[in-house]
This record gives structure tokens, C-alpha cells and sequence, in this order.
């Protein structure tokens, strides 16, 4: 469990899988918690169905923004190929938490380029390895859009903060018509990993 | 907050009433929030120039000014910008110019700091969200107290990154009235002679107050190692070499000249970090201050806290060995594509199979260029295609009815209608493809004078791009709907063919407008004979599975080119049957 001063996570995906509204949840949760937070996204033409990543930073004292590569405690992939492209940045041991799902990239897509078929035994080795199974479980939620949602409460688990911050921090940030089917999407997420702890 | 929304709050605490600018990545944010607040005028204009010039009109009347554009669009905004600098301001004038260093969504990575140079009007840096609000405050303080525009300069990693703000309330201020000064405000030679003299003398009492600003910050810690920085590289700094001394400087035109010296004195070795060109740099070595910079610090892309650890042989990474870690296999790059049901990707599949010279613009369409459809030759600018499309023809005669200009609508509306009439005027034969899809989509769908609709939300007046084209003398104008292929091939021929110059409009709006999702389409497997032609339009719903092609139901937005180019007719729309 990630349970310490400065916290750095980055939260990697495909551009429109809703890694913006996640970021801003997780941005709340480390302010409620009395830390000083960072985050830095990219907007325009990468968010154009290209790899997306947003920084983000809990800490008593941050300065830079971005996640220094091989340090951070936590990767959230909300795909697999994304989970591969951005693991090195977890330091030895970090929480790699990935969203059971493949999105091929137009290169594999027209074929000048291989999805790699291990993808799964690739993303073992030097991280503490949690895989969930997003799509079913925000679609049990009731829209596969929530698909952030079930990660971050898949996350909540390993990281500071008691369910009742988090829980607040949903409140404040998810638009009041969608909070209810967000907050299930959450819960779904946080009971899935409980086989990991 | 983000730093832009943090300048937003910060321009309407400053008493901000009217502001105006073009989208831009990484600006675009700070017009669509100030627009929220009470109190203030935001408006989009057609480009930087015009915003430019709304806002000095504007700061005539003594309203305070905001004006935001990206850096490229400083370029745009230069005229009015350098001869505002003579003419100074009434109500205070603060230009927001937001780079993008590492070109995350830019043509190129220019370093705007010599625009204040240039222009020679004071510019402020802000490192964080916090001091994006302070500082805007600050900036326009200094613009009317010292009767100047003030440049607010910012990096994509302060525009888009986020960290805590307080914030204020709003200061209600009086305006100063407009009063007639020809003097001050005409400028012609023998006034503007006089105003030149008058920028000569405030910029040396920027300068005196430069060195008593406290935005220019001396933070003395261990003195081996004394760092000069601003901006987002003072937090790359702090973090990296968290005992070096620092003069952070938030003032970075003109410079403290005093304070160098001083901190100069007070440490061992001096160096500067700074992203882009050594603009702190060669000005600091002006003054015969000994300074390491460039030679160890990049001076191409963003920094990191990486780069500057790097360059002072620090080890700030956690682990022991990065190559180690290194994924056993390369791993497929994922570059941004055009969305499914995008009405660019037709456009473009028509122009690839024509064979024929496209000149390109800017926007979501540049993305034409990449493969599978690989048709655009050229991107230069904002409004680049039309004129160079001209060039092309008058360099190369032969290339005549061989060259296509792609332009989008709000591009075409910034700076593209000039061009087109130098087509006409000049008697140019090349087509324009102007792809009308109602918005400025690849900012993140603002307004434009054709959209029907003001950054407030009002309705407006929608320009009539094919009137437009028609006034400006081009007979030949048609608008085509962007999913029909044959329409498309048919009239570019025709107009491809055609010795004088003509105007398609491609009509569709951006699919992520799209209020209601057409049927999706669907691969007959049994009837699909791989022969990978859909693939050719690039749609990320598309793909192969066990040798058949196979459509992605949710991702598909039912746009049915797929279902042109099969040849077989092997893909359907959903609900529809055999035959």
C-alpha cells in the first residue's frame, strides 16, 4: 500500500476515455487530505484518439508538475498498450494499475504495426501488478463511460485517504446527474481489488 | 485551478471588463472561463490581429483589457502590438501570449520572450496557477501606471497544469474616460517620433522598477551554485537542486540589471536555466556577467526536472538502472487520428486517390497528412494553403489544375480569405477545398463568425462562406455533403479541370457535435473479401479480425464512407437487410 508523504501518479490512456474527469477527482481527494497538488495534462491535437497522459502530484511540498520518469508510485492504464508504453516511469515495486482493455492504435490497425500478443506477461516484472476488468464492471454500473470511475476506486484502495474522503471528493467534483451512477462505478471498483490486498 | 483559469480569475479581480482573442492551444481555456463571470465582454475574434485591436479600442474607453492568444498568434498581432507599444494604453491592456515549448500542439516551438523585446514592453512570467492570478493583477497595474501593454507570458505546462489558488475579490474600478489625443494615439511620423521618445523613457522607469519588484525574487541557500531562472523552469530547479541558490526572476523584460550583479556577487558559479532560445542568457553576458547556460542546458523541447538534474550531474530518478526496466518489445506508437465519423477523413481519401498537390492549413485536418491517407503536402500557418497554393502554380506552370488548398472554415474565416483573393485578382486556377464543419474543432469546438453563435451564447449573425468566396470573385463555388464520395471526386474533377479558380464546400459538422448517432455500420463476413480497402480511410472503428474486415460498433458513427468504398458490398448499415 502506498501510504506516505508525496504521492506521484500518472494516469495514462487513450484520448476520450474520460482520464480528465478521473484527474480531477484525484486532485480533490490529495487537497481534502491537506497535501499540495500538482497536475499537468495536455490539451488539442493529441487528445485526438492519441496517447494521453496526465501528471499528477500529492505532496507537503511540490514544485515541477510532471512526474520525474522511474518515480512514480502509481500508473492508472486505462489500456493495456498504454500501460506498456508508460510503466517505466513506476519506480521499483509501484502500483501499475491497468484496465483490462485493448485499443488498437491505427498503426496496428492498417497494419504497419503489431499490437504485441503478450501483452499480459509484459506488463509483469518490477511492479506490483493489478489488473481490472473495467468495461464489465462500469457497464454492471450501468454506462461503460464510468469506466474512470471504477478505476479510481480501484485506486482509493491503495492509497491514503479513508473511503469517506474519497466519497466526498466525488461529490464535489462529478456533476450532481451523474453522481449516482458514478458512485456505483466507484464502489464496483473498490470491492474488485479487495482479492489483491 | 489551471494556470488559465487561475489568469481568468486573476483578470476579473483585476476589474477586467472586456476581452478578446482567438482559440488557441494552450490559451484557449482562459476566454471560455472569463467569459463565465459577471461583469466582463469576452468575445472571440476571426483572428489575433483583430482581437488585438478590439482590445485597444476597448482600453481607449479606459476599460481594463485582457487579450489571449497562442505564440504563433503573437506573430499574427505584431502589427497592432508594436505600434501599440508607442501609443500606450488608457485602461490597463494585458496580452496573455501562451507558448508551447515541445510543440505538444504547435507548428513550431518560438520563444515569444523577444516580443517583449522587441515591442519593448514590460513581460511577466508566472511559474504556477497562483502566480498566474497574481500576476495578472499585478500586469495591469503596471499597464496603466506606466502607460504601456504589458505581455503575460505562459508555457503549456503552466497554462494546462493545475495547483491551488487563493483567490480575491473583484476590484471595481472607474474608468478613465476616452479623451481625444492625437498626439498620443495618431501615428504618424512627427507623433510617432515624439511617442518613440517617450518609450525610450519608460523603459527606464521599468527599469528602476524592475529592481525593486518583488516578483524578482533572490533565494539564497548554499552559494556554490547560483541559478538564474523563470517561469516553469524555477520549479524544474527547486525541485532538481533544491540547495542552489535562485533569483527567480517574474519580470523578465526589462531585466534587474542591479540585482544580477548582486546575486552574481553572492554565489560561486552563475547559471541560467531557461527553456528555449538563451534569451535571459545573451542578455545577462550584455552586462559582462560571467553566465553558464546553453552549453549544458537544452536549448530545443520542454525541460524536466530530468533535464536540469542531467545537466548538473544529479541523480534524481528512483531507480537504479532506467534500461533494465526498458519493455522487452517496442511498443506501437499511438498517434492522435481523426475521430470515426470525422467529415475530413472523405475529403481526404478523394484528394489521395486524385494524386494530386495538396497544400494544408491548420487544424484537426493537418492530420490528413498521416498515413493511410497521406494526402496533404504542405502546413505552414494559419491560412497558409490558399496562398501558397497560388505560389505552386505560378512557380510551376505545369502544376496547373494539380494543386488542391484544404482549409477549415475558421481558419479560412482568420486568414484565409485574403489569399483567396489573391487567386482571383492574380489569376490563379487552383481549388479550394474549404472544409466546413461549424466550428473550431481542434481547440475544442469555440465560435466562429460562421457558427451562428458568440462566446457569450448568443445567437449571431453565420457568414455565408460561400457568399463570401462569390464576392470575392470566384464564380465557381459548390458545397458538397462531406460523406458523398462521388459528390466530392465529381466536383473536384470538374473544378480540378476548370481554368479559373473555384471554391468546394465540404458541409458536415464535427462529429463530436453530432446530437444523435446515426445507425452504425456492419462487415457481412461472409461477403467481405479482405481486400482492405475500407482500411484506407483510417477509421479507428475499422479493422481486420481473422482475415475479415470488422467494425467497432461503439466507436461507430455511422458516417457510411466505409460503405462507398467497399466494392463488394459487403458492409451494411444496421437494421438494414440483404438486397
Amino acid at each position: 500500500m502506498v501510504k506516505e508523504d508525496k504521492v506521484d501518479m500518472l494516469l495514462v490512456g487513450v484520448g476520450g476515455q474520460g482520464t480528465i474527469l478521473a484527474s480531477k477527482v484525484l486532485a480533490e481527494v490529495g487537497r481534502l487530505l491537506g497535501y499540495e497538488v500538482k497536475l499537468s495534462e495536455i490539451h488539442g491535437m493529441a487528445q485526438r484518439g492519441g496517447s494521453v497522459v496526465t501528471h499528477l502530484r500529492w505532496g507537503k511540498e511540490v514544485f515541477s508538475p510532471m512526474v520525474v520518469p522511474g518515480c512514480a508510485s502509481a500508473v492508472v492504464a486505462f489500456e493495456k498498450l498504454e500501460a506498456l508504453r508508460w510503466k517505466n516511469c513506476l519506480r521499483p515495486g509501484g502500483l501499475l494499475l491497468v484496465n483490462n482493455w485493448i485499443i488498437p492504435p491505427l498503426p496496428v490497425l492498417t497494419g504497419q504495426a503489431r499490437y504485441p500478443e503478450n501483452i499480459d506477461e509484459l506488463l509483469h516484472g518490477d511492479c506490483r501488478l493489478v489488473v481490472i476488468e473495467g468495461e464489465e464492471l462500469a457497464r454492471q454500473a450501468g454506462n461503460q463511460r464510468t469506466v474512470n470511475m471504477v478505476l479510481l476506486g480501484a485506486l482509493s484502495v491503495f492509497l491514503p485517504g479513508e473511503k469517506e474522503v474519497w466519497e466526498q471528493a466525488l461529490r464535489v467534483r462529478v456533476p450532481a446527474k451523474f453522481l449516482e451512477l458514478n458512485q456505483r462505478a466507484f464502489a464496483l471498483g473498490r470491492d474488485a481489488v479487495a482479492r489483491y490486498l | 485551478m489551471t494556470g488559465n483559469e487561475a489568469i481568468a480569475r486573476g483578470a476579473w479581480e483585476a476589474g477586467v471588463r472586456v476581452a478578446a482573442g482567438y482559440p488557441g492551444t494552450p490559451s484557449t481555456e482562459i476566454l471560455e472561463n472569463l467569459a463565465k463571470y459577471p461583469g466582463v465582454y469576452a468575445q472571440w475574434s476571426p483572428n489575433e490581429k483583430v482581437a488585438l485591436e478590439v482590445g485597444i479600442g476597448a482600453s481607449l474607453t479606459g476599460a481594463r483589457v485582457l487579450v489571449t492568444m497562442k505564440h504563433v498568434g503573437v506573430n499574427v498581432a505584431a502589427d497592432p502590438l508594436l505600434t501599440l507599444s508607442y501609443t500606450g494604453v488608457n485602461g490597463g491592456l494585458v496580452l496573455v501570449s501562451a507558448d508551447d515549448p515541445g510543440m505538444h500542439s504547435s507548428q513550431n516551438e518560438q520563444d515569444n520572450r523577444h516580443y517583449a523585446r522587441l515591442a519593448k514592453i514590460p513581460m511577466l512570467e508566472p511559474a504556477d496557477s497562483q502566480e498566474a492570478r497574481d500576476f495578472v493583477i499585478l500586469a495591469f497595474n503596471v499597464s496603466e501606471e506606466y502607460d504601456t501593454p504589458v505581455l503575460l507570458r505562459t508555457t503549456t505546462r503552466v497554462a494546462h497544469g493545475q495547483s491551488l489558488v487563493a483567490t480575491g475579490e473583484r476590484q471595481e474600478r472607474r474608468s478613465k474616460k476616452y479623451e481625444k489625443n492625437v498626439a498620443k494615439y495618431v501615428m504618424m511620423p512627427a507623433f510617432a517620433r515624439q511617442r518613440r521618445l517617450a518609450v525610450e523613457e519608460r523603459t527606464l522607469r521599468l527599469k528602476k522598477l524592475a529592481e525593486r519588484m518583488e516578483v524578482n525574487r533572490m533565494e539564497l541557500r548554499d552559494r556554490s551554485i547560483g541559478v538564474i531562472t523563470s517561469g516553469i523552469s524555477y520549479q524544474y530547479v527547486r525541485e532538481a537542486l533544491p540547495h542552489a541558490s535562485v533569483l527567480k526572476l517574474g519580470l523578465t523584460w526589462p531585466l534587474p540589471e542591479k540585482l544580477l550583479r548582486q546575486f552574481a556577487a553572492e554565489v560561486d558559479r552563475l547559471y541560467v536555466v531557461e527553456e528555449l532560445d538563451p534569451y535571459l542568457e545573451e542578455q545577462i553576458r550584455a552586462l559582462g556577467i560571467a553566465v553558464t547556460g546553453k552549453e549544458i542546458i537544452p536549448p530545443v523541447g520542454e525541460l524536466s526536472v530530468e533535464t536540469v538534474a542531467r545537466a548538473f550531474g544529479v541523480k534524481v530518478d528512483c531507480r537504479e538502472e532506467v534500461a533494465a526496466t526498458a519493455p522487452a518489445v517496442a511498443v506501437p506508437p499511438r498517434p492522435p487520428v481523426m475521430c470515426p465519423g470525422c467529415p475530413h477523413r472523405g475529403v481526404f481519401y478523394v484528394l489521395r486517390k486524385l494524386k494530386v498537390t495538396v497544400t494544408g492549413d491548420i487544424g484537426c485536418y493537418t492530420l490528413g497528412a498521416l498515413p493511410p491517407l497521406e494526402a496533404m503536402d504542405t502546413c505552414i500557418c494559419m491560412g497558409a494553403s490558399i496562398g501558397s497554393a497560388l505560389g505552386m502554380e505560378k512557380g510551376d506552370p505545369e502544376l496547373q489544375g494539380r494543386v488542391v488548398a484544404v482549409i477549415g472554415d475558421s481558419t479560412f474565416l482568420h486568414s484565409g480569405v485574403t489569399g483567396l483573393m489573391d487567386i482571383v485578382y492574380n489569376k490563379g486556377t487552383a481549388t479550394v477545398v474549404i472544409l466546413d464543419n461549424r466550428t473550431t474543432a481542434m481547440t475544442g469546438h469555440q465560435d466562429h463568425p460562421a457558427s451562428g453563435r458568440t462566446l457569450m451564447g448568443e445567437p449571431a449573425y453565420s457568414v455565408d462562406l460561400a457568399a463570401l468566396c462569390r464576392a470575392v470573385g470566384v464564380e465557381r463555388v459548390r458545397e458538397v455533403p462531406a460523406f458523398d464520395l462521388e459528390g466530392l471526386e465529381k466536383a473536384l474533377r470538374e473544378e480540378l479541370e476548370a481554368r479559373e479558380p473555384s471554391v468546394v464546400i465540404a458541409r458536415q459538422p464535427c462529429a463530436l457535435l453530432a446530437k444523435e448517432k446515426k445507425a452504425g455500420c456492419r462487415v457481412e463476413a461472409d461477403q467481405c473479401v479482405a481486400c482492405r480497402r475500407c482500411l484506407q480511410l483510417g477509421c479507428p472503428a475499422l479493422s481486420i479480425e481473422k482475415d475479415k474486415a470488422t467494425i467497432d460498433e461503439v466507436l461507430c458513427n455511422g458516417c457510411g464512407l466505409c460503405l462507398q468504398v467497399c466494392r463488394v458490398g459487403a458492409i451494411r448499415r444496421a437494421g438494414e437487410s440483404d438486397g
